[in-house]
Protein backbone atom coordinates (compact mmCIF):
# COMPACT_ATOMS: atom_id res chain seq x y z
CA UNK A 1 0.00 0.00 0.00
CA UNK A 2 1.57 3.24 -1.13
CA UNK A 3 1.45 6.09 1.27
CA UNK A 4 3.35 9.11 2.47
CA UNK A 5 3.67 10.08 6.10
CA UNK A 6 3.64 13.64 7.41
CA UNK A 7 4.41 14.17 11.09
CA UNK A 8 3.91 17.31 13.15
CA UNK A 9 4.67 18.12 16.76
CA UNK A 10 1.86 20.27 18.10
CA UNK A 11 2.92 22.52 20.97
CA UNK A 12 0.60 22.67 23.96
CA UNK A 13 -1.03 25.82 25.28
CA UNK A 14 -0.10 27.93 22.27
CA UNK A 15 -3.25 28.85 20.43
CA UNK A 16 -1.47 31.50 18.38
CA UNK A 17 0.18 28.87 16.21
CA UNK A 18 -2.78 26.54 15.98
CA UNK A 19 -3.61 25.79 12.35
CA UNK A 20 -0.03 25.70 11.09
CA UNK A 21 0.05 21.91 10.71
CA UNK A 22 -3.31 22.02 8.98
CA UNK A 23 -1.98 24.64 6.57
CA UNK A 24 1.07 22.54 5.73
CA UNK A 25 -1.01 19.43 5.15
CA UNK A 26 -3.23 21.40 2.78
CA UNK A 27 -0.30 22.63 0.74
CA UNK A 28 1.17 19.14 0.52
CA UNK A 29 -2.12 17.57 -0.56
CA UNK A 30 -2.65 20.27 -3.19
CA UNK A 31 0.81 19.60 -4.62
CA UNK A 32 -0.11 15.93 -4.84
CA UNK A 33 -3.25 16.75 -6.78
CA UNK A 34 -5.98 15.82 -4.29
CA UNK A 35 -9.38 17.34 -4.96
CA UNK A 36 -10.60 20.44 -3.15
CA UNK A 37 -13.32 18.69 -1.20
CA UNK A 38 -10.93 16.09 0.22
CA UNK A 39 -8.43 18.79 1.13
CA UNK A 40 -11.10 20.82 2.85
CA UNK A 41 -12.34 17.85 4.86
CA UNK A 42 -8.82 16.90 5.91
CA UNK A 43 -8.06 20.50 6.89
CA UNK A 44 -11.14 20.80 9.09
CA UNK A 45 -10.34 17.47 10.82
CA UNK A 46 -6.71 18.46 11.26
CA UNK A 47 -7.48 21.91 12.54
CA UNK A 48 -10.08 20.79 15.06
CA UNK A 49 -7.78 18.00 16.24
CA UNK A 50 -4.84 20.34 16.54
CA UNK A 51 -6.89 22.76 18.64
CA UNK A 52 -8.05 19.93 20.90
CA UNK A 53 -4.51 18.84 21.60
CA UNK A 54 -3.40 22.41 22.28
CA UNK A 55 -6.24 23.11 24.69
CA UNK A 56 -6.75 19.83 26.50
CA UNK A 57 -3.59 17.80 26.25
CA UNK A 58 -0.61 20.15 26.33
CA UNK A 59 0.16 19.25 22.73
CA UNK A 60 0.92 15.98 21.04
CA UNK A 61 1.79 14.42 17.72
CA UNK A 62 -0.24 14.69 14.54
CA UNK A 63 0.49 12.06 11.91
CA UNK A 64 -1.05 12.17 8.47
CA UNK A 65 -0.76 9.08 6.28
CA UNK A 66 -1.54 10.12 2.76
CA UNK A 67 -2.59 7.17 0.66
CA UNK A 68 -3.94 6.83 -2.87
CA UNK A 69 -7.41 5.79 -1.66
CA UNK A 70 -7.65 7.45 1.73
CA UNK A 71 -5.96 9.81 4.13
CA UNK A 72 -5.58 8.79 7.77
CA UNK A 73 -5.05 11.39 10.45
CA UNK A 74 -3.80 10.22 13.85
CA UNK A 75 -3.66 12.62 16.76
CA UNK A 76 -1.89 11.19 19.76
CA UNK A 77 -1.40 12.92 23.07
CA UNK A 78 -0.38 12.03 26.61
CA UNK A 79 -2.95 14.36 28.13
CA UNK A 80 -5.57 13.81 30.83
CA UNK A 81 -7.75 11.51 28.72
CA UNK A 82 -11.50 11.78 28.11
CA UNK A 83 -13.59 10.29 30.99
CA UNK A 84 -16.76 9.90 28.91
CA UNK A 85 -16.17 9.73 25.17
CA UNK A 86 -19.86 9.49 24.31
CA UNK A 87 -20.61 12.69 26.21
CA UNK A 88 -17.61 14.45 24.61
CA UNK A 89 -18.99 13.59 21.17
CA UNK A 90 -22.23 15.47 21.78
CA UNK A 91 -22.53 18.78 19.95
CA UNK A 92 -22.12 21.67 22.36
CA UNK A 93 -20.52 19.67 25.18
CA UNK A 94 -17.45 21.54 26.39
CA UNK A 95 -15.04 21.53 29.28
CA UNK A 96 -13.23 24.63 28.07
CA UNK A 97 -12.62 27.39 30.59
CA UNK A 98 -13.65 31.03 30.16
CA UNK A 99 -10.23 32.09 28.91
CA UNK A 100 -10.36 29.67 26.01
CA UNK A 101 -13.99 30.48 25.23
CA UNK A 102 -13.16 34.19 25.21
CA UNK A 103 -10.74 33.44 22.39
CA UNK A 104 -13.57 31.94 20.39
CA UNK A 105 -12.66 28.32 20.99
CA UNK A 106 -14.37 25.71 23.12
CA UNK A 107 -17.84 25.82 21.55
CA UNK A 108 -18.18 22.07 21.96
CA UNK A 109 -18.11 21.41 18.22
CA UNK A 110 -14.58 20.02 17.85
CA UNK A 111 -15.22 16.28 18.02
CA UNK A 112 -18.63 16.49 16.29
CA UNK A 113 -17.04 18.40 13.39
CA UNK A 114 -14.22 15.89 13.14
CA UNK A 115 -16.78 13.10 12.95
CA UNK A 116 -18.84 15.00 10.39
CA UNK A 117 -15.93 15.67 8.03
CA UNK A 118 -14.26 12.24 8.28
CA UNK A 119 -15.56 8.93 6.95
CA UNK A 120 -14.37 7.00 9.96
CA UNK A 121 -13.39 8.16 13.40
CA UNK A 122 -12.11 6.27 16.37
CA UNK A 123 -11.21 7.55 19.82
CA UNK A 124 -9.07 5.59 22.24
CA UNK A 125 -8.72 7.29 25.56
CA UNK A 126 -7.58 6.31 29.02
CA UNK A 127 -7.89 8.78 31.86
CA UNK A 128 -4.46 9.77 33.09
CA UNK A 129 -2.71 8.14 30.13
CA UNK A 130 -3.76 9.99 27.01
CA UNK A 131 -5.95 10.04 23.94
CA UNK A 132 -5.48 8.88 20.37
CA UNK A 133 -7.98 10.04 17.77
CA UNK A 134 -7.85 8.37 14.37
CA UNK A 135 -9.79 9.75 11.42
CA UNK A 136 -10.02 8.40 7.89
CA UNK A 137 -11.02 10.58 4.96
CA UNK A 138 -11.71 8.47 1.87
CA UNK A 139 -10.93 9.87 -1.54
CA UNK A 140 -13.93 9.82 -3.89
CA UNK B 1 -1.55 33.41 -17.01
CA UNK B 2 -0.13 36.57 -18.54
CA UNK B 3 1.51 39.28 -16.46
CA UNK B 4 2.42 42.92 -16.36
CA UNK B 5 5.03 42.47 -13.64
CA UNK B 6 8.51 42.18 -15.15
CA UNK B 7 12.12 42.33 -14.04
CA UNK B 8 14.58 44.85 -15.37
CA UNK B 9 17.59 42.67 -15.91
CA UNK B 10 20.15 45.51 -15.75
CA UNK B 11 19.00 46.77 -12.38
CA UNK B 12 18.63 43.41 -10.60
CA UNK B 13 21.60 42.58 -8.38
CA UNK B 14 20.35 39.19 -7.28
CA UNK B 15 19.91 40.22 -3.65
CA UNK B 16 17.11 37.69 -2.78
CA UNK B 17 14.85 40.29 -1.11
CA UNK B 18 12.00 39.58 -3.51
CA UNK B 19 12.12 35.78 -3.23
CA UNK B 20 11.50 35.92 0.50
CA UNK B 21 8.63 38.39 0.25
CA UNK B 22 6.73 36.85 -2.66
CA UNK B 23 3.50 35.42 -1.21
CA UNK B 24 3.27 32.65 -3.81
CA UNK B 25 7.01 31.77 -3.86
CA UNK B 26 7.07 32.72 -7.54
CA UNK B 27 10.60 34.16 -7.75
CA UNK B 28 14.01 32.49 -7.88
CA UNK B 29 17.47 33.99 -8.22
CA UNK B 30 19.62 32.27 -10.83
CA UNK B 31 23.04 33.37 -12.05
CA UNK B 32 22.85 36.58 -10.10
CA UNK B 33 19.43 37.66 -11.42
CA UNK B 34 15.89 37.16 -10.24
CA UNK B 35 13.43 35.35 -12.50
CA UNK B 36 9.67 35.07 -12.10
CA UNK B 37 7.94 31.71 -12.45
CA UNK B 38 5.06 32.93 -14.62
CA UNK B 39 2.59 30.25 -13.56
CA UNK B 40 2.83 31.26 -9.92
CA UNK B 41 2.87 35.06 -10.18
CA UNK B 42 -0.45 36.70 -9.26
CA UNK B 43 0.69 40.26 -10.16
CA UNK B 44 0.15 41.45 -6.60
CA UNK B 45 3.02 43.92 -6.79
CA UNK B 46 4.72 42.91 -3.53
CA UNK B 47 8.09 42.57 -5.28
CA UNK B 48 7.75 46.03 -6.85
CA UNK B 49 7.43 47.45 -3.39
CA UNK B 50 10.23 45.55 -1.66
CA UNK B 51 12.94 45.57 -4.36
CA UNK B 52 15.72 47.86 -3.03
CA UNK B 53 17.10 48.35 -6.55
CA UNK B 54 13.77 49.13 -8.22
CA UNK B 55 14.40 46.33 -10.64
CA UNK B 56 10.84 45.02 -10.64
CA UNK B 57 8.28 47.00 -12.52
CA UNK B 58 4.88 46.70 -14.07
CA UNK B 59 4.46 48.02 -17.56
CA UNK B 60 1.47 50.29 -17.93
CA UNK B 61 0.72 51.83 -21.31
CA UNK B 62 2.24 55.04 -22.63
CA UNK B 63 0.08 58.13 -23.24
CA UNK B 64 1.10 57.84 -26.91
CA UNK B 65 -1.43 55.03 -27.18
CA UNK B 66 -4.15 57.70 -27.18
CA UNK B 67 -3.04 58.73 -30.70
CA UNK B 68 -4.30 55.44 -32.13
CA UNK B 69 -7.98 56.28 -31.60
CA UNK B 70 -10.52 58.78 -32.95
CA UNK B 71 -12.10 59.19 -29.53
CA UNK B 72 -10.78 58.28 -26.11
CA UNK B 73 -12.36 57.61 -22.73
CA UNK B 74 -10.60 57.60 -19.35
CA UNK B 75 -11.88 55.15 -16.73
CA UNK B 76 -10.23 56.38 -13.53
CA UNK B 77 -10.10 54.27 -10.38
CA UNK B 78 -11.41 56.22 -7.38
CA UNK B 79 -8.02 55.73 -5.68
CA UNK B 80 -6.81 58.51 -8.00
CA UNK B 81 -8.73 61.09 -5.94
CA UNK B 82 -6.91 60.15 -2.74
CA UNK B 83 -3.59 61.32 -4.19
CA UNK B 84 -4.44 65.06 -4.17
CA UNK B 85 -4.31 67.60 -1.35
CA UNK B 86 -7.46 69.60 -0.57
CA UNK B 87 -9.63 68.06 -3.26
CA UNK B 88 -13.23 69.18 -2.69
CA UNK B 89 -14.78 67.43 -5.64
CA UNK B 90 -13.86 64.75 -8.18
CA UNK B 91 -14.88 67.23 -10.91
CA UNK B 92 -11.50 68.98 -10.86
CA UNK B 93 -9.73 65.66 -11.52
CA UNK B 94 -12.22 64.61 -14.19
CA UNK B 95 -11.97 67.94 -16.05
CA UNK B 96 -8.20 67.68 -15.71
CA UNK B 97 -8.34 64.35 -17.53
CA UNK B 98 -10.11 66.04 -20.47
CA UNK B 99 -7.28 68.59 -20.55
CA UNK B 100 -4.82 65.71 -20.83
CA UNK B 101 -6.44 64.73 -24.13
CA UNK B 102 -9.20 62.32 -23.20
CA UNK B 103 -12.52 63.06 -24.93
CA UNK B 104 -14.63 61.83 -22.05
CA UNK B 105 -14.48 60.20 -18.63
CA UNK B 106 -16.39 57.35 -17.03
CA UNK B 107 -15.54 56.61 -13.39
CA UNK B 108 -14.92 52.99 -12.49
CA UNK B 109 -16.77 53.87 -9.25
CA UNK B 110 -19.93 54.12 -11.38
CA UNK B 111 -19.37 50.48 -12.35
CA UNK B 112 -18.99 49.69 -8.65
CA UNK B 113 -22.37 51.29 -7.88
CA UNK B 114 -24.09 49.29 -10.61
CA UNK B 115 -22.57 46.05 -9.27
CA UNK B 116 -23.71 46.95 -5.77
CA UNK B 117 -27.23 47.53 -7.07
CA UNK B 118 -27.16 44.19 -8.83
CA UNK B 119 -26.07 42.32 -5.68
CA UNK B 120 -28.72 44.06 -3.60
CA UNK B 121 -31.50 43.15 -6.03
CA UNK B 122 -30.70 39.42 -6.17
CA UNK B 123 -33.48 37.24 -4.81
CA UNK B 124 -32.73 35.11 -1.74
CA UNK B 125 -30.98 31.91 -2.74
CA UNK B 126 -30.40 29.19 -0.13
CA UNK B 127 -27.81 27.56 -2.42
CA UNK B 128 -25.60 30.64 -2.50
CA UNK B 129 -22.27 29.83 -0.87
CA UNK B 130 -21.54 31.37 2.52
CA UNK B 131 -19.47 33.42 2.96
CA UNK B 132 -19.33 35.16 -0.41
CA UNK B 133 -15.88 36.43 -1.32
CA UNK B 134 -15.43 39.70 -3.20
CA UNK B 135 -14.18 39.36 -6.79
CA UNK B 136 -12.86 42.91 -7.02
CA UNK B 137 -9.12 42.44 -6.44
CA UNK B 138 -7.62 40.55 -9.43
CA UNK B 139 -4.54 39.52 -7.40
CA UNK B 140 -6.77 37.91 -4.77
CA UNK B 141 -8.82 36.07 -7.40
CA UNK B 142 -5.62 34.71 -8.95
CA UNK B 143 -4.37 33.72 -5.49
CA UNK B 144 -7.56 31.73 -4.89
CA UNK B 145 -7.26 30.17 -8.35
CA UNK B 146 -3.81 28.77 -7.64
CA UNK B 147 -3.89 28.14 -3.91
CA UNK B 148 -7.46 27.93 -2.56
CA UNK B 149 -9.45 26.03 -5.19
CA UNK B 150 -11.98 24.86 -2.60
CA UNK B 151 -13.08 28.49 -2.23
CA UNK B 152 -13.58 29.22 -5.94
CA UNK B 153 -17.31 28.63 -5.57
CA UNK B 154 -17.47 31.33 -2.88
CA UNK B 155 -16.25 34.10 -5.19
CA UNK B 156 -18.98 36.58 -6.19
CA UNK B 157 -19.81 36.04 -9.85
CA UNK B 158 -19.08 39.58 -10.98
CA UNK B 159 -16.88 41.40 -13.43
CA UNK B 160 -14.49 44.12 -12.24
CA UNK B 161 -15.99 47.61 -11.72
CA UNK B 162 -13.39 48.92 -14.20
CA UNK B 163 -14.46 46.37 -16.79
CA UNK B 164 -18.14 47.16 -16.40
CA UNK B 165 -17.42 50.89 -16.60
CA UNK B 166 -15.23 50.36 -19.69
CA UNK B 167 -17.88 48.35 -21.55
CA UNK B 168 -20.61 50.86 -20.77
CA UNK B 169 -18.30 53.78 -21.62
CA UNK B 170 -17.50 52.33 -25.04
CA UNK B 171 -21.17 51.70 -25.79
CA UNK B 172 -22.02 55.25 -24.73
CA UNK B 173 -19.20 56.66 -26.88
CA UNK B 174 -20.50 54.73 -29.90
CA UNK B 175 -23.96 56.22 -29.37
CA UNK B 176 -22.59 59.73 -28.80
CA UNK B 177 -20.15 59.84 -31.72
CA UNK B 178 -21.42 57.37 -34.32
CA UNK B 179 -17.88 55.93 -34.49
CA UNK B 180 -17.30 52.17 -34.54
CA UNK B 181 -16.22 50.50 -31.25
CA UNK B 182 -12.71 49.94 -32.68
CA UNK B 183 -12.22 53.64 -33.29
CA UNK B 184 -12.79 54.34 -29.61
CA UNK B 185 -9.98 53.89 -27.12
CA UNK B 186 -11.00 53.10 -23.54
CA UNK B 187 -8.21 53.33 -20.96
CA UNK B 188 -8.26 52.59 -17.26
CA UNK B 189 -6.25 54.61 -14.75
CA UNK B 190 -5.20 52.07 -12.15
CA UNK B 191 -3.58 51.86 -8.72
CA UNK B 192 -1.75 48.54 -9.17
CA UNK B 193 -0.01 46.00 -11.35
CA UNK B 194 -2.84 43.48 -11.13
CA UNK B 195 -5.24 45.92 -12.80
CA UNK B 196 -2.70 46.59 -15.56
CA UNK B 197 -2.64 42.85 -16.17
CA UNK B 198 -6.43 42.71 -16.00
CA UNK B 199 -6.71 45.36 -18.73
CA UNK B 200 -4.74 43.38 -21.31
CA UNK B 201 -5.47 39.80 -20.22
CA UNK B 202 -8.64 39.71 -18.15
CA UNK B 203 -9.41 36.50 -16.28
CA UNK B 204 -13.18 36.99 -16.40
CA UNK B 205 -13.65 38.23 -19.96
CA UNK B 206 -13.27 36.36 -23.24
CA UNK B 207 -11.43 39.31 -24.80
CA UNK B 208 -10.00 42.53 -23.33
CA UNK B 209 -12.61 45.25 -22.81
CA UNK B 210 -9.97 47.93 -22.28
CA UNK B 211 -7.47 49.27 -24.79
CA UNK B 212 -4.84 49.92 -22.18
CA UNK B 213 -4.13 50.95 -18.61
CA UNK B 214 -2.23 53.94 -17.22
CA UNK B 215 -0.63 54.02 -13.79
CA UNK B 216 -2.01 56.47 -11.24
CA UNK B 217 1.55 57.72 -10.57
CA UNK B 218 1.97 58.78 -14.23
CA UNK B 219 -1.48 60.34 -14.53
CA UNK B 220 -1.08 62.12 -11.18
CA UNK B 221 2.06 63.85 -12.36
CA UNK B 222 0.52 64.85 -15.68
CA UNK B 223 -2.63 66.17 -13.97
CA UNK B 224 -0.95 68.56 -11.55
CA UNK B 225 -0.51 71.48 -13.93
CA UNK B 226 -3.87 71.29 -15.78
CA UNK B 227 -5.66 70.95 -12.44
CA UNK B 228 -3.89 74.04 -11.16
CA UNK B 229 -5.04 75.97 -14.24
CA UNK B 230 -8.63 74.77 -13.79
CA UNK B 231 -8.88 75.57 -10.08
CA UNK B 232 -11.56 78.15 -9.29
CA UNK B 233 -13.15 77.92 -12.76
CA UNK B 234 -16.67 76.67 -13.24
CA UNK B 235 -16.48 73.05 -14.31
CA UNK B 236 -18.92 70.74 -16.13
CA UNK B 237 -20.40 67.95 -14.04
CA UNK B 238 -18.80 64.75 -15.22
CA UNK B 239 -18.97 62.58 -12.11
CA UNK B 240 -21.11 59.46 -12.43
CA UNK B 241 -20.55 58.04 -8.96
CA UNK B 242 -21.25 59.04 -5.38
CA UNK B 243 -20.01 58.01 -1.99
CA UNK B 244 -20.91 54.35 -2.37
CA UNK B 245 -18.76 53.66 -5.43
CA UNK B 246 -15.94 56.06 -4.58
CA UNK B 247 -15.40 54.31 -1.25
CA UNK B 248 -14.29 51.12 -3.04
CA UNK B 249 -10.85 52.72 -3.15
CA UNK B 250 -10.18 51.64 0.42
CA UNK B 251 -10.66 48.49 2.44
CA UNK B 252 -14.17 48.24 3.86
CA UNK B 253 -15.67 50.52 1.22
CA UNK B 254 -17.13 47.70 -0.82
CA UNK B 255 -18.73 46.12 2.25
CA UNK B 256 -20.17 49.52 3.15
CA UNK B 257 -21.63 49.92 -0.34
CA UNK B 258 -23.20 46.44 -0.20
CA UNK B 259 -24.63 47.30 3.22
CA UNK B 260 -23.21 43.99 4.37
CA UNK B 261 -23.95 43.45 8.03
CA UNK B 262 -21.76 40.52 8.87
CA UNK B 263 -18.67 41.27 6.82
CA UNK B 264 -14.93 40.99 7.20
CA UNK B 265 -12.71 43.43 5.27
CA UNK B 266 -9.11 42.24 5.04
CA UNK B 267 -6.22 44.08 3.41
CA UNK B 268 -2.59 43.14 2.84
CA UNK B 269 -1.71 39.94 0.99
CA UNK B 270 -0.37 38.06 4.04
CA UNK B 271 -3.56 38.84 5.98
CA UNK B 272 -5.61 37.75 2.98
CA UNK B 273 -3.80 34.39 2.87
CA UNK B 274 -4.39 33.86 6.58
CA UNK B 275 -8.08 34.67 6.21
CA UNK B 276 -8.49 32.27 3.27
CA UNK B 277 -6.77 29.53 5.31
CA UNK B 278 -9.22 30.14 8.14
CA UNK B 279 -12.25 30.03 5.88
CA UNK B 280 -10.94 26.78 4.37
CA UNK B 281 -10.52 25.27 7.86
CA UNK B 282 -14.14 26.11 8.64
CA UNK B 283 -13.20 28.72 11.22
CA UNK B 284 -15.41 31.58 10.04
CA UNK B 285 -19.02 30.56 10.52
CA UNK B 286 -20.41 33.99 11.32
CA UNK B 287 -19.61 36.15 8.26
CA UNK B 288 -21.65 36.50 5.04
CA UNK B 289 -19.29 38.64 3.02
CA UNK B 290 -15.52 38.73 2.84
CA UNK B 291 -13.84 41.71 1.22
CA UNK B 292 -10.23 40.93 0.37
CA UNK B 293 -7.61 43.34 -0.99
CA UNK B 294 -3.99 42.43 -1.68
CA UNK B 295 -2.70 45.90 -0.77
CA UNK B 296 -2.56 47.60 2.63
CA UNK B 297 -5.64 49.82 3.06
CA UNK B 298 -7.03 48.45 -0.21
CA UNK B 299 -6.49 50.05 -3.62
CA UNK B 300 -5.11 53.24 -2.02
CA UNK B 301 -2.11 51.08 -1.07
CA UNK B 302 -1.55 49.94 -4.67
CA UNK B 303 2.02 49.99 -5.95
CA UNK B 304 1.19 52.84 -8.38
CA UNK B 305 -0.24 55.17 -5.75
CA UNK B 306 1.99 58.08 -4.83
CA UNK B 307 0.46 59.09 -1.50
CA UNK B 308 0.76 57.25 1.80
CA UNK B 309 -2.39 55.05 1.84
CA UNK B 310 -3.38 56.11 5.36
CA UNK B 311 -3.30 59.79 4.44
CA UNK B 312 -5.05 59.07 1.16
CA UNK B 313 -7.83 57.35 3.08
CA UNK B 314 -8.35 60.40 5.27
CA UNK B 315 -8.62 62.54 2.14
CA UNK B 316 -11.05 60.14 0.51
CA UNK B 317 -13.33 60.25 3.53
CA UNK B 318 -13.36 64.03 3.47
CA UNK B 319 -14.06 64.09 -0.26
CA UNK B 320 -16.84 61.53 0.10
CA UNK B 321 -18.57 63.74 2.65
CA UNK B 322 -19.28 66.16 -0.20
CA UNK B 323 -20.78 63.51 -2.51
CA UNK B 324 -24.33 62.19 -2.83
CA UNK B 325 -24.82 58.59 -1.69
CA UNK B 326 -24.80 57.23 -5.26
CA UNK B 327 -25.24 58.53 -8.80
CA UNK B 328 -25.38 55.39 -10.92
CA UNK B 329 -28.54 53.39 -10.39
CA UNK B 330 -28.85 49.75 -11.36
CA UNK B 331 -31.96 48.79 -13.34
CA UNK B 332 -32.95 45.12 -13.13
CA UNK B 333 -33.04 43.54 -16.59
CA UNK B 334 -30.59 46.11 -18.00
CA UNK B 335 -27.37 45.58 -19.95
CA UNK B 336 -25.56 45.08 -16.63
CA UNK B 337 -27.30 41.71 -16.15
CA UNK B 338 -26.06 40.41 -19.54
CA UNK B 339 -22.53 41.54 -18.82
CA UNK B 340 -22.48 39.87 -15.41
CA UNK B 341 -24.01 36.70 -16.85
CA UNK B 342 -21.35 36.48 -19.57
CA UNK B 343 -18.46 36.83 -17.10
CA UNK B 344 -16.30 33.70 -16.89
CA UNK B 345 -16.25 31.90 -13.56
CA UNK B 346 -12.75 31.66 -12.10
CA UNK B 347 -11.21 28.22 -12.55
CA UNK B 348 -8.58 26.26 -10.65
CA UNK B 349 -5.09 26.77 -12.02
CA UNK B 350 -3.11 23.83 -10.59
CA UNK B 351 0.33 25.39 -10.78
CA UNK B 352 1.57 23.81 -7.53
CA UNK B 353 0.70 20.25 -8.58
CA UNK B 354 3.83 18.11 -8.83
CA UNK B 355 2.40 15.69 -11.39
CA UNK B 356 -1.00 14.88 -12.89
CA UNK B 357 -0.49 11.21 -11.88
CA UNK B 358 -0.96 10.96 -8.12
CA UNK B 359 1.43 8.01 -7.81
CA UNK B 360 4.19 10.02 -9.48
CA UNK B 361 3.30 13.10 -7.41
CA UNK B 362 3.57 11.01 -4.24
CA UNK B 363 6.98 9.70 -5.24
CA UNK B 364 8.15 13.26 -5.93
CA UNK B 365 6.76 14.44 -2.61
CA UNK B 366 8.63 11.62 -0.87
CA UNK B 367 11.88 12.77 -2.49
CA UNK B 368 11.17 16.39 -1.57
CA UNK B 369 10.61 15.42 2.06
CA UNK B 370 13.77 13.30 2.15
CA UNK B 371 15.87 16.10 0.70
CA UNK B 372 14.33 18.76 2.91
CA UNK B 373 15.31 16.75 5.97
CA UNK B 374 18.96 16.99 4.93
CA UNK B 375 18.82 20.77 4.48
CA UNK B 376 19.59 23.21 7.30
CA UNK B 377 16.20 24.97 7.34
CA UNK B 378 17.82 28.41 7.55
CA UNK B 379 15.95 30.05 4.66
CA UNK B 380 19.21 31.79 3.87
CA UNK B 381 18.30 32.32 0.23
CA UNK B 382 21.82 31.45 -0.97
CA UNK B 383 20.40 28.84 -3.34
CA UNK B 384 18.04 31.38 -4.87
CA UNK B 385 14.89 29.76 -3.49
CA UNK B 386 12.76 31.27 -0.71
CA UNK B 387 12.98 28.29 1.66
CA UNK B 388 14.65 24.89 2.01
CA UNK B 389 11.32 23.26 1.17
CA UNK B 390 10.94 25.31 -2.02
CA UNK B 391 14.54 24.46 -2.89
CA UNK B 392 13.96 20.73 -2.32
CA UNK B 393 10.96 20.97 -4.62
CA UNK B 394 13.00 22.83 -7.25
CA UNK B 395 15.64 20.07 -7.17
CA UNK B 396 13.09 17.26 -7.50
CA UNK B 397 11.25 19.13 -10.26
CA UNK B 398 14.51 19.71 -12.15
CA UNK B 399 14.61 23.47 -11.62
CA UNK B 400 17.74 23.41 -9.45
CA UNK B 401 20.68 21.19 -8.56
CA UNK B 402 21.46 19.89 -5.09
CA UNK B 403 24.85 21.60 -5.35
CA UNK B 404 23.12 24.99 -5.40
CA UNK B 405 22.86 24.62 -1.62
CA UNK B 406 25.98 26.04 -0.03
CA UNK B 407 25.61 23.67 2.93
CA UNK B 408 25.49 20.65 0.64
CA UNK B 409 28.65 21.86 -1.08
CA UNK B 410 30.26 22.37 2.31
CA UNK B 411 29.53 18.78 3.23
CA UNK B 412 31.27 17.66 0.07
CA UNK B 413 34.24 19.91 0.70
CA UNK B 414 34.50 18.57 4.20
CA UNK B 415 34.49 15.06 2.84
CA UNK B 416 37.24 15.90 0.33
CA UNK B 417 39.36 17.89 2.80
CA UNK B 418 38.83 15.34 5.52
CA UNK B 419 38.82 17.96 8.25
CA UNK B 420 36.60 20.56 9.81
CA UNK B 421 38.11 23.50 7.88
CA UNK B 422 35.00 23.45 5.70
CA UNK B 423 33.49 26.14 7.89
CA UNK B 424 35.67 28.54 5.92
CA UNK B 425 33.49 28.00 2.87
CA UNK B 426 30.49 29.44 4.68
CA UNK B 427 29.47 33.08 5.04
CA UNK B 428 30.03 34.40 8.57
CA UNK B 429 26.48 34.02 9.94
CA UNK B 430 26.45 30.30 9.17
CA UNK B 431 29.83 29.26 10.61
CA UNK B 432 29.50 26.86 13.50
CA UNK B 433 33.10 26.54 14.60
CA UNK B 434 33.26 29.36 17.10
CA UNK B 435 31.15 29.63 20.20
CA UNK B 436 28.67 32.49 20.18
CA UNK B 437 30.39 35.48 21.83
CA UNK B 438 28.77 36.36 25.12
CA UNK B 439 27.60 39.90 25.85
CA UNK B 440 30.12 41.68 28.09
CA UNK B 441 29.01 41.65 31.73
CA UNK B 442 26.93 44.67 32.70
CA UNK B 443 28.85 47.43 34.47
CA UNK B 444 27.54 48.41 37.84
Amino acid sequence: MESLRLTFQVAGGDLTHAGEASSQVKQTLRKMGYDSDTIRRVSVCMYEGEINMVIHANGGTATVDVGLDDITITLADVGPGIPDVEQAMQAGFTTAGDQVRDLGFGAGMGLPNMKKYSDEMNIESTVGVGTTVTMVVRIP
Amino acid sequence: MRHSVVLEYQKCRGCTTCIKNCPTEAIRVRNGKATILPNRCIDCGTCLRVCPHHAVTSIPDSFNALQNYQYTVAVPDPALYGQFHNLDSPELVLSGLLELGFDSVYESAAGAELLTGYLASRPEDPDRPVPEISSVCPAVVRLIRIRFPSLLGNICPLLLPTELAAILAREKAVRDTGLSPQEIGVFSIVPCSSLVTAASSPDGQIAPVLDGAFAIRDVYKALLSPMKALAGKSLPSLALAGRAGTGWAFSGGESYAHRAERYVAVDGIENVIRMLEEIEDGRLPEADFIELRACTQGCLGGCFCVENPFIARMRMKRLMGELPEARSVYQPGSRVDDLIASTQKPEYYPTFQLDPDRRVAMEKMRKIQALEEQLPGLRCGSCGAPSCRAFAEDVVMGRASEDDCIFKVRERMQHMAGKAEADEYLPAPFRRRHAIPKDPPAQD
